[in-house]
């Protein structure tokens, strides 16, 4: 996906963004753009800030200092009124599912459009049913309360529930997290088909280097506090940053590009094409 | 963001469809109502779509709902492509196979609800004679048990809560006074408010607002401890590195309570007894000097350890009742609050039931 035209279609613009805890800083001078229609990633290490820029991309906390710009609006400037109909235009998957244990799971993807739509509760059910099903999750798995699903299924159904409003954004927080490498599997495939079905802008938040080489258009690495770089998978394995390439030294990478090079010196690992 | 143009629907020819405008939650509007007045022809309909922006699920699956209730099939003409790819993926899904949420009988909720409390009752049973045989063996080696722990219970569920006991206390031997006085001085027998006061605060005001309080602050507390460590999974760590849960978390706090509420109990008793000074002084014009010589010469020592013996029981019925529900908590938030609620409300119930229990043994014992 190239989106490098004279002036990209920016949904996500942070300038200068600086965030502290106390004297603890964690982003300093952090600039960052997602364009429209891309599968934007933000890896780095742990406690590299990572789930702190989500935060304050979904409004869930505010910068120290800097400028975040979502759908072109000023959030500094936004009314209540404005808050409101931006939140409505993206949907979060949350890294623990974060759904509502006194709901069953249909009752859970139905609320955001019981909530803002005046469509009737039984095409509701229907739309949150056939969510689910899109997610690939069993016909029962509907009725059941979250805490009877397994960690894969409360993914799945955290993301029918992001994906209620037809969302023109949508957040993923750690997608694979703590799941078996098969359902890691069906992650990626679940991620590109919803981004190919809806037409979205996909932001996620992970560090799972099979992930950001199947799905990301383009990742942003975080370090020091600030963007170490930006670009595709391929651009960032040819960084010279140390950190960067401390992150994407993975045993298992080099093994694979070791194991490929003795065979067929040009030809990509299979792993890599998309 | 201007509103977006709301969804239409129009018919030029018979069999044609022309959509046009945003068929999303935000511009479907009361379109969906409206729509079911209009019938497609059954059989094949076509639906133009040239003049749609935005078709989301919600707007595909009014389309299909109203088209499947007129039993008609849709045929998609210039649609974009995206939004005809939704579209169709949302006509071929059949109706989903949604089991229909199992109906309960009142008589059917009847019997769940006795056969609930059987089995809770006999886990609380258990839940006693468990933590009972875990205490005996520490019993005999009292270097095992967990004084630190003990302490902190002390501090945290007994010493921070003397604020709010002396002063329920307090008010609570004015009231007595106060509803005494008004009907003693008909009878010019304003010193037996002395009486009133100290046998009512002494043998049942005092232990019993003590529990109630303690069961409300600390009791919640247990359940809501104990409660989440469940569903973080704690409870299980324990039981894996082999530490008992129930002599980590449960024995403590009955050796703290079973050592703060007395105490709290005889703060209490103070308190009220105090209050009640003050209203007699104020209202029967009884002095501190008088009220204390008659409370020394009528009131037993029978009469204080009465109450100070009823309130150790009350704060084993407070610590247990909290853990145990504590324990029941299963997996998620929503239960934590749910037994939380459950540990308070089953043990003022029970320091209730015990107390009326007392008042009938003690006046055959004739205490």
């Amino acid at each position: 996906m190239t989106a490098t035209t004279a002036a990209p279609d920016l949904v996500i613009e942070m300038k200068k963004v600086c965030t502290r805890f106390g004297s603890h800083a964690v982003h300093s001078d952090l600039d960052l753009d997602v364009r429209r229609g891309e599968i934007f990633a933000i890896a780095g290490g742990s406690g590299s800030g990572k789930s702190v820029l989500l935060r304050e991309m979904i409004l869930l906390q505010r910068p120290t200092s800097g400028t975040i710009r979502l759908f072109g609006q000023d959030i500094a400037t936004l009314t209540d009124a404005q808050a409101h109909t931006l939140r409505q235009r993206w949907g979060v998957m949350f890294q623990h599912g974060g759904l509502f244990s006194s709901l069953n799971v249909r009752e859970n993807v139905g609320l955001p459009l019981r909530e803002h739509s005046s469509l009737d509760d039984a095409l509701i059910d229907d739309i949150a049913e056939w969510k689910l099903s899109q997610t690939g999750l069993p016909p029962d798995a509907g009725l059941k309360s979250p805490g009877e699903l397994s960690g894969g299924m409360l993914k799945r159904a955290s993301l029918a529930r992001a994906l209620a409003l037809d969302p023109e954004l949508l957040f993923l927080d750690e997608p694979t997290s703590g799941l078996d490498p098969a359902s890691t599997a069906g992650v990626d495939e679940l991620i590109l088909r919803t981004h190919a079905l809806y037409g979205l802008t996909i932001v996620m938040v992970t560090h799972d280097l099979d992930l950001l080489w199947q799905v990301s258009d383009r990742v942003a690495v975080l370090g020091e506090g600030r963007v170490l770089a930006t670009g595709s998978m391929e651009e960032l394995s040819h960084d010279e940053h140390p950190i960067v390439r401390a992150y994407f030294t993975d045993p298992k990478t080099v093994q694979a590009n070791e194991a490929e090079h003795a065979h067929e010196s040009r030809k990509e690992p299979a792993w890599k094409t998309r | 963001m201007p509103t977006p143009a709301a969804a239409t629907i129009s018919q030029p020819t018979p069999g044609e469809w022309t959509l046009a405008g945003n068929w999303t939650v935000a511009g479907l509007g009361p379109l969906p109502q409206g729509l079911e007045a209009e019938a497609p022809s059954s059989g094949v309909v076509v639906l133009d779509g040239s003049g749609l922006q935005a078709v989301d699920s919600a707007g595909a699956w009014v389309l299909k709902r109203w088209l499947g209730s007129h039993s008609a099939t849709a045929s998609l003409r210039n649609w974009p492509p995206r939004l005809q790819t939704l579209m169709e993926l949302v006509m071929q899904q059949t109706a989903p196979n949604i089991p229909p949420m199992p109906h309960v009988s009142s008589l059917q909720a009847v019997g769940h609800g006795a056969e609930n409390v059987m089995q809770q009752s006999l886990a609380l049973l258990g839940f006693v004679g468990e933590t009972v045989m875990k205490a005996l063996p520490l019993l005999a080696r009292p270097q095992r048990i967990r004084w630190r722990t003990v302490l902190r219970n002390i501090q945290v569920g007994g010493f921070e809560a003397l604020p709010i006991i002396g002063l329920t206390s307090f008010l609570l031997g004015v009231v007595v006074a106060y509803q005494g006085a008004d009907q003693l001085k008909h009878y010019g027998a304003n010193i037996f408010v002395v009486d009133l006061v100290g046998y009512a605060m002494l043998r049942e005001f005092a232990p019993l607002i003590s529990a109630i309080i303690i069961a409300g602050r600390s009791g919640s507390a247990y359940a809501a401890e104990i409660g989440t460590m469940v569903v973080t999974e704690e409870i299980d760590a324990l039981r894996t590195i082999d530490i008992e849960p129930i002599e980590l978390l449960v024995l403590p706090k009955i050796l703290a309570l079973a050592v703060a509420l007395p105490l709290l109990t005889l703060f209490a008793d103070i308190a009220g007894v105090f209050g009640g000074m003050v209203m007699a002084r104020s209202q029967l014009d009884i002095g501190f000097r008088e009220f204390g010589a008659r409370f020394g010469q009528e009131m037993q020592g029978a009469t204080l350890l009465i109450g100070i013996g009823k309130s150790l029981v009350f704060a084993f019925i407070i610590v247990l009742i909290g853990c145990f529900q504590g324990f029941r908590t299963r997996g998620s938030a929503d239960s934590v609050g749910r037994q939380t609620t459950l540990a308070v409300v089953q043990s003022i119930f029970l320091v209730i039931v015990a107390d009326a229990l007392f008042s009938v043994v003690f006046s055959i014992l004739d205490l």
